[in-house]
């Protein structure tokens, strides 16, 4: 059966039954800007959870309700982080959410084969191809999400293209929104002035309070950000630096 | 060759004709439209029509949003000359100035006055802090404007502060409506938001409130290219009803050809004391009047008015706060260089909600033009011309139209021409340097 199978799908591997990246491979960039054509749910109870994660949501009318996706991967690539969070938070359901086309089919594939591999596991994790910057809302509900990640985001270097960072004060409103109070917002670059910026973009939000290090050294998931992913992988290999910024969304405390 | 005419065609209709608005003093002691890059008062108290007083001339290009504030101390206009400009009602002097970084597409005054807040049409939000201007003086100030939030790379349509003036709402171009509380110290900015109202299927168009005194918090009604009305509990994101107005306007053609566009709502104004809903619509020669529940919270379609003997489809309405009538007007900025006046029309249809003393009625009727406040000086100050010829009008009507449809609808360009787009960018690295 897996013979047949690698004739008819040589992007996928004969053995592990796992995608294979070189047929997925794509540009570093895209383009936030642009307005590409994908589907968007006009709203978060319009976000179809059956085709993500079947296990849970069989049918549209026999849903566990109370189940949300509490976990998001904001350019997630190819899944690594996703993939090492789902076992060790097997009760969360997850997703990631990604812009490039090739590179939202890769994480797709090497999910649903890893269900295959291990029955009962990683149907926790699903991943959706969509413009973060502009859609969070129609994802998810006000204060949905205990965790969000941006991992090794684009530094959008030239000053004039700052405005496309995925962190910036603006869209920190949107994260805030959908993060519930006491959640938290994991962030980590390469690149200094990238983690300089982040950093100072969370302190100026008056959502965003800095979680402490000894909090930090106590999250199971802090060392994922470093490891779990091909980029933070390589930069390892290359003995690079690394910059973290790990806040906790607090209650709003201005007069209005 | 069939690329390039197409290309020319677009950026022609893109020079963007902008309609023709009207706003009416809370009070109704003056009523103003723009019209281009013209502004036009008439003071209804004094009957005659009002000289505007700028130090810099006016504005230079289309004027794209006029307001007055609450108690009618001021109002302010601005639009693709990237200026915000401030004038006092009583003198018609403009005492400020503030410039934008883009074309400017909305605006909304604080109910308190003490803050102007307008939209870009990149998606961002400015304030203008005007608490210190001091009305006997009259002297100019300088006023800087501040991002307070942002829709990511969206355009905003329209602002609006609730009656309550706790939240300030924002309604985009990609169907989003957004509810952010509104602090006390609005330029350390507005981040804490309240909701997201979704449920449009198109561009929202326009946002009001609807409110009484029985209910004070009032419901918001928004208007959008989807041909719809929707009634919101905007603080807790509820939609409450819709309204299907393009349908029942019996404006949808069953054999429009390829593209269904259906008419988009292109205005809203809520009577005062919170019973109705005027709608302007697309090819709709006249208003639909939505009736409003406050307490049932319901909205629910009454009657379409026409205006007859002309092809009459507003661009922009309005009302005053205190007298029943709604104000209507119709036009837009010249699609060519021509040195003629721009010509705008305006009607006036009374029973617009109740006065106080009288009891609610909902007779509706379309005024003659003698029977209007102000009557024919009013029209001759306001229009440009005492009567206007039906042919200047069916040209704005369809200009209006399309300038709106470039603007808002996203462009679905075949994957063809994506291709030919694409080798247009100019960010590829074996290009040759300019």
């Amino acid at each position: 059966m897996l013979e047949h199978e690698s004739i008819s799908n040589p992007t996928h591997s004969k053995t592990t039954g796992l995608p294979r990246k070189r047929f997925y491979r794509a540009r570093a960039h895209s383009n936030p800007l642009s307005d590409s054509h994908f589907p968007v749910p006009i709203s978060p109870s319009q976000f179809d959870l059956t085709l993500h994660y079947p296990h849970y949501f069989p049918s549209p009318d026999k849903s566990d309700g109370s189940k949300k996706i509490e976990f998001a991967d904001i350019g997630c690539g190819f899944g690594g982080l996703l993939i090492s969070l789902s076992t060790l938070f097997p009760d969360k359901l997850m997703i990631g959410m990604e812009l490039r086309d090739k590179v939202t089919e890769y994480v797709k594939e090497r999910v649903l084969a890893l269900r295959t591999s291990n029955p009962g596991q990683y149907e926790n994790v699903s991943v959706v191809r969509t413009n973060s910057m502009k859609y969070i809302p129609n994802y998810f509900e006000k204060g949905q999400l205990t965790k969000m990640f941006f991992l090794f985001p684009d530094p959008h270097f030239k000053e004039k293209n700052h405005r496309r960072r995925v962190i910036s004060p603006h869209l920190l409103d949107e994260y805030a929104y959908v993060l519930r109070v006491g959640g938290i917002i994991y962030t980590i670059t390469d690149v200094e002035e990238l983690g300089e910026w982040m950093t100072s973009c969370l302190d100026g939000h008056p959502l965003f309070e800095a979680v402490s290090e000894d909090e930090l050294v106590a999250d199971p998931v802090v060392k994922l950000l470093s490891t779990a992913t091909e980029e933070g992988q390589k930069v390892e290999r290359n003995d690079g630096q690394t910059f973290r910024a790990v806040y906790r969304r607090i209650g709003s405390c201005v007069p209005h | 060759m069939e690329d390039n005419h197409m290309e020319e065609n677009e950026q022609k209709l893109e020079k963007e004709v902008a309609p023709a608005l009207i706003a009416v003093h809370p009070n109704q002691l003056s009523v103003t439209v723009s019209i281009g890059s013209d502004l036009r008062v008439f003071n209804l108290h004094d009957g005659s029509g009002a000289k505007l007083l700028d130090e810099n001339g006016g504005h230079k290009d289309s004027i794209r949003a006029i307001r007055y504030s609450k108690s009618g101390r001021f109002f302010v206009s601005a639009g693709d000359d990237k200026l915000v400009k401030f004038w006092d009602t009583n003198s018609w002097h403009c005492f400020c100035s503030v410039v934008s970084e883009k074309r400017v597409t909305s605006l909304a005054i604080s109910n308190d006055e003490m803050f102007v807040c307008f939209a870009d049409k990149f998606g961002m939000v400015y304030v203008v802090d005007i608490r210190d201007y001091n009305y006997e003086n009259q002297g100019s100030v300088n006023k800087k404007a501040v991002p307070i939030l942002s829709h990511y790379c969206s355009i905003i349509t329209r602002l609006e502060f609730s009656p309550d003036g706790k939240y300030i709402v924002t309604a985009d171009r990609d169907f989003k409506i957004r509810v952010t509380v509104f602090p006390k110290e609005p330029v350390n900015g507005a981040h804490e938001i309240q909701s997201f109202c979704l449920g449009h299927t198109e561009f929202v168009s326009c946002i009001a409130f609807v409110s009484s005194q029985d209910c004070a918090q009032g419901l918001l009604v928004s208007g959008s290219g989807d041909s719809t009305v929707r009634l919101w509990d905007y603080a807790s994101d509820t939609l409450l009803d819709t309204c299907d107005v393009g349908a029942k306007a019996g404006l949808l053609n069953s054999n429009q050809g390829q593209e269904e566009m259906v008419p988009a709502v292109t205005d809203l104004c809520a009577a005062s004391d919170g019973s109705l809903v005027a709608v302007a619509i697309q090819s709709l020669p006249g208003i639909m009047l939505l009736s409003c529940n406050l307490s049932a919270r319901t909205l629910s379609i009454a009657k379409v008015v026409a205006v007859k003997g002309e092809t009459f489809i507003p661009t922009s309405i309005g009302a005053s706060f205190s007298i029943p009538l709604l104000w209507m007007v119709m036009g837009a900025s010249s699609l060519h260089n021509t040195d003629s006046t721009l010509l705008a029309r305006v009607r006036v249809i009374s029973g617009f909600g109740s006065n106080q003393s009288e009891p609610v009625s909902h007779e509706t009727s379309v005024l003659e033009d003698t029977e209007i406040p102000g009557g024919e000086p009013l029209l001759q100050e306001l229009q440009g011309k005492l009567s206007i010829g039906e042919e200047a009008f069916s040209t704005a009507a369809e200009a209006v139209k399309t300038a709106m449809r470039n603007l808002l609808i996203k462009k679905n360009y075949s994957a063809e021409r994506r291709e030919v787009r694409k080798k247009g960018r100019n960010d590829k690295k074996n290009q040759s340097p300019a």
